[in-house]
C-alpha cells in the first residue's frame, strides 16, 4: 500500500514536470526573453499575461496530475462473457498505467480472472488471454514485456461470491498489481 | 447377539462421525435407478475370531451394489433367517422375500494378522451356487475385501467389470472466518470412505489426474502464487514439480502408458497444448493456434489427443491425431462444449455442454454422432468416467455448494451426495 503511494507521489512529480516542460516548449524561448525585456520596463500588460499563462499552465498540470492519479487508481478492468478484448472505457486508465510503467520501470503483475460459468481449465485459459490482451496493450504503449507478468486464476478467486449476472460481471476481470 | 453388539458399535461410530464419508454419508441418494433392479440379500458374514470386527462387510457390499442403481439390497431387518453356511440356506425364505440372489460368507482371522474372507453367491430361483471365492486382506483392509466381493458379484451378474475397488480424487474448499479459502487435494474410496488429504494449500489446487497405474496424481497448484504442475505419489506423498514457465502451467493429463503428460503452457504468449516427456523432461508443442487450446485428454490407444479450443469463436472439442498431425472438430451441437473425456473403447465422448445458458454433462456417441444431455442440474463440471465405463462422477451445485454426483453413461442411473460443509469439486476417478 505504502509502496503504491510512493509511486503515486513520484508519478505526480513526473506529470508536473512533463506538463511544465510542455508549456515551456509551447511558449518557446522568445516568450522567456520577452519576459526579461518587460522586467526592465516595470509592470506591464505583457507581464500580467505571462503570469496568468504560468498560473494556467500550473493549474493544467495539477489537473492532469489529478486526472492521472485518478486513472491510476483504476486497477481492475472488466470483460464480457467468454471475451478477452479490452473495453473502450478501460483505455484511458491503461494509458496512464503505461505512462507510469515507462517512466518508473517498475514491474506489474496482471491477474486474470473469469466468472464461474464454464469449465475451470477453460476459464484459466480465458483469464490468461484477458491478462495477455492488457499486456499487449501496455507493450504497444512502450512498456517492456520484461516488466509484465501474467498470472491467471481462472474462476478460482472470485471478487464477488454471488451466482448472478452482477457477480459474474464483477468476476470477469484483470487486476493490475504493482510491486510484487 | 454378537452381531447386535457389532451393529450397535458401528451405529455409534457412525453417529460420532468417525467414519463419515465425504459425499456418501450413510446412503448415497439414488435419485434414479433402472426399472427392474436385481434383488439381492447380503446376509451378515459369520465372524470366527475374537472381539468385534471394525467393519461390516455385508453392509459395504449392499451399499456398493445399491449405489450402482442396478441392484436393490434387502435390509437385514427384513430377513427371515441369517445363514452363514450352505447347509443353513433355505431357498424358500428368500423366494418369499422375492430375492433373486443370496450372498453368505465367513470371516476368520489369519495367524499372520489380517483376515481371510470366504463368500458364496446363490441363485435363489435356480437354487445353484453362482460364484464363490476367498479373499485375504491385511489388518486395515476389510473395506478392500468388501469392495472386491462387490466387484466379483457385479461382474458375474452384469457381465461388466466392477469399479468398487477404485478411488476418487477431488478438491475441497473451505472458507475460514477471515474469508480466506483453504484448498485440499483429497482422495477417498469410490464410496467416499477413507478420505485422505494429500495436499493442503491457501492457494488454489485444481485439475487432479491419475496416472494409469493409480499410484500418482498430477495436479495444478498455485503455491508461490504461480501455477505449476506437480506429480505426487499418493502412497508415499513424494512430490515433484514439472518444469514451469511464465504464465499458465496447467491441465495435466497422463498418457495411457504413463510416460508422458499432456499439459497447457502459455509461455509462447497463448494457451497451447504441449506433451511433456517425463523421462527426457522435454516438451513438444502439439497445438498451434491463436485461439485458446486447453483441456487435453488422451485416447486409450495413445494415438490421439482431444482438447478444447476456442478457434471457432466458441469453445468446442477437437481431436489431434498425433501421427498425421491432422486436427478434426468433434462437437457441433451447442455453443459451449468443453473438458472432454473419451470412454475406454473410444466410442463415447463425455463433456460439459451448455444448453439454453445452462451447463450440463452430455455424452456424444462418436459412431452415430448423437449427443445426449445426461444431467438436469446446473453448473455441472468435470465429468470423469469410471474405469469400467458404467458411470461417471461429476461436480455440481446444490444451494450454492459444490457437491459430487454420479450418472450412468446411458443416463438411466443417477445418484448424488448430500451438500456438505464447504465445496467439493473436480472429481477424478482412478483408473484402477
Amino acid at each position: 500500500m505504502q509502496l503504491a503511494n510512493i509511486f503515486k507521489v513520484s508519478l505526480l512529480g513526473f506529470v508536473l514536470a512533463t506538463a511544465a516542460g510542455c508549456s515551456s516548449t509551447g511558449g518557446g524561448s522568445d516568450a522567456g526573453s520577452a519576459a526579461v525585456d518587460n522586467g526592465e520596463a516595470g509592470y506591464g500588460a505583457g507581464d500580467r499575461a505571462a503570469l496568468e499563462a504560468e498560473e494556467r499552465a500550473a493549474a493544467d498540470a495539477a489537473r492532469a496530475a489529478a486526472e492521472a492519479e485518478q486513472l491510476l487508481n483504476i486497477t481492475t478492468f472488466y470483460f464480457d462473457f467468454d471475451q478477452s478484448s479490452i473495453k473502450q472505457e478501460a483505455r484511458a486508465a491503461l494509458e496512464a498505467h503505461a505512462a507510469y510503467l515507462v517512466q518508473s520501470g517498475s514491474n506489474v503483475v496482471l491477474e486474470g480472472h473469469a466468472d464461474e460459468r464454464g469449465t475451470r481449465e477453460y476459464n484459466l485459459a480465458l483469464g490468461e488471454r484477458r491478462a495477455q490482451s492488457i499486456a499487449n496493450y501496455l507493450t504497444v504503449l512502450g512498456v517492456s514485456s520484461q516488466q509484465i507478468e501474467n498470472v491467471s486464476y481462472g474462476e478460482e478467486r472470485a471478487a464477488s461470491m454471488g451466482h448472478d449476472d452482477t457477480s459474474w460481471s464483477l468476476n470477469r476481470r484483470v487486476e493490475l498489481r504493482y510491486g510484487q | 447377539m454378537n452381531r447386535n453388539i457389532l451393529h450397535a458399535t458401528l451405529m455409534l461410530l457412525i453417529g460420532l462421525c468417525l467414519v463419515r464419508p465425504v459425499w456418501a454419508e450413510l446412503t448415497i441418494e439414488i435419485t434414479q435407478g433402472v426399472d427392474n433392479p436385481t434383488r439381492i440379500a447380503a446376509v451378515p458374514f459369520a465372524w470366527q475370531g475374537a472381539g468385534v470386527l471394525p467393519e461390516d462387510i455385508t453392509s459395504i457390499v449392499s451399499a456398493d451394489l445399491s449405489r450402482s442403481g442396478q441392484f436393490v439390497a434387502l435390509s437385514e431387518r427384513n430377513m427371515m433367517s441369517l445363514p452363514t453356511r450352505r447347509e443353513q440356506v433355505f431357498y424358500r425364505d428368500w423366494r418369499i422375500l422375492k430375492q433373486e440372489f443370496l450372498l453368505i460368507g465367513q470371516i476368520s482371522p489369519r495367524a499372520e494378522g489380517g483376515y481371510q474372507t470366504h463368500y458364496e453367491l446363490y441363485d435363489v430361483f435356480k437354487q445353484t451356487l453362482v460364484v464363490e471365492g476367498n479373499i485375504k486382506v491385511g489388518r486395515n483392509q476389510l473395506r478392500d475385501a468388501a469392495h472386491l466381493i462387490s466387484d466379483k458379484i457385479y461382474e458375474r451378474l452384469t457381465g461388466i467389470k466392477g469399479a468398487f475397488s477404485t478411488r476418487i480424487a477431488y478438491v475441497t474448499v473451505n472458507r475460514n472466518a477471515s474469508g480466506r479459502d483453504q484448498f485440499k487435494m483429497q482422495i477417498a474410496d469410490a464410496d467416499g470412505y477413507r478420505e485422505k488429504t494429500i495436499r493442503d494449500s491457501k492457494e488454489p489446487l485444481l485439475s487432479p489426474h491419475w496416472s494409469p497405474d493409480g499410484n500418482k496424481l498430477a495436479y495444478v497448484s498455485f503455491e508461490g502464487r504461480r501455477p505449476a504442475v506437480y506429480i505426487q505419489n499418493v502412497g508415499t506423498g513424494k512430490r515433484e514439480k514439472v518444469p514451469s514457465f511464465r504464465g499458465m502451467n496447467s491441465a495435466p493429463a497422463w498418457s495411457p502408458d504413463g510416460k508422458k503428460l499432456a499439459m497447457v503452457l502459455s509461455k509462447d504468449g497463448n494457451p497451447e497444448v504441449y506433451i511433456f516427456d517425463i523421462a527426457s523432461r522435454k516438451f513438444t508443442r502439439v497445438t498451434r493456434h491463436f485461439g485458446i487450446d486447453t483441456e487435453p485428454s488422451w485416447s486409450a490407444d495413445g494415438k490421439s489427443l482431444i482438447f478444447t479450443s476456442g478457434r471457432g469463436g466458441k469453445p468446442q472439442i477437437y481431436r489431434k491425431h498425433l501421427l498425421t498431425g491432422k486436427v478434426e472438430r468433434l462437437t457441433f451441437e451447442g455453443d459451449y462444449n468443453a473438458r472432454g473425456r473419451l470412454s475406454e473403447d473410444g466410442r463415447y465422448l463425455v463433456m460439459v455442454h451448455r444448453r439454453q445458458g445452462v451447463f450440463h454433462i452430455a455424452v456424444q456417441d462418436l459412431k452415430r454422432n448423437r449427443l445426449r444431455v445426461l444431467t438436469k442440474t446446473h453448473l455441472d463440471e468435470s465429468p470423469s468416467i469410471a474405469p469400467n465405463g458404467s458411470m461417471l462422477i461429476y461436480a455440481t451445485n446444490d444451494r450454492n455448494k459444490g457437491i459430487l454426483a454420479f450418472v450412468s453413461l446411458d443416463g438411466r442411473v443417477k445418484s448424488r451426495g448430500p451438500a456438505k460443509f464447504g465445496d467439493v469439486r473436480e472429481p477424478a476417478w482412478s483408473p484402477r
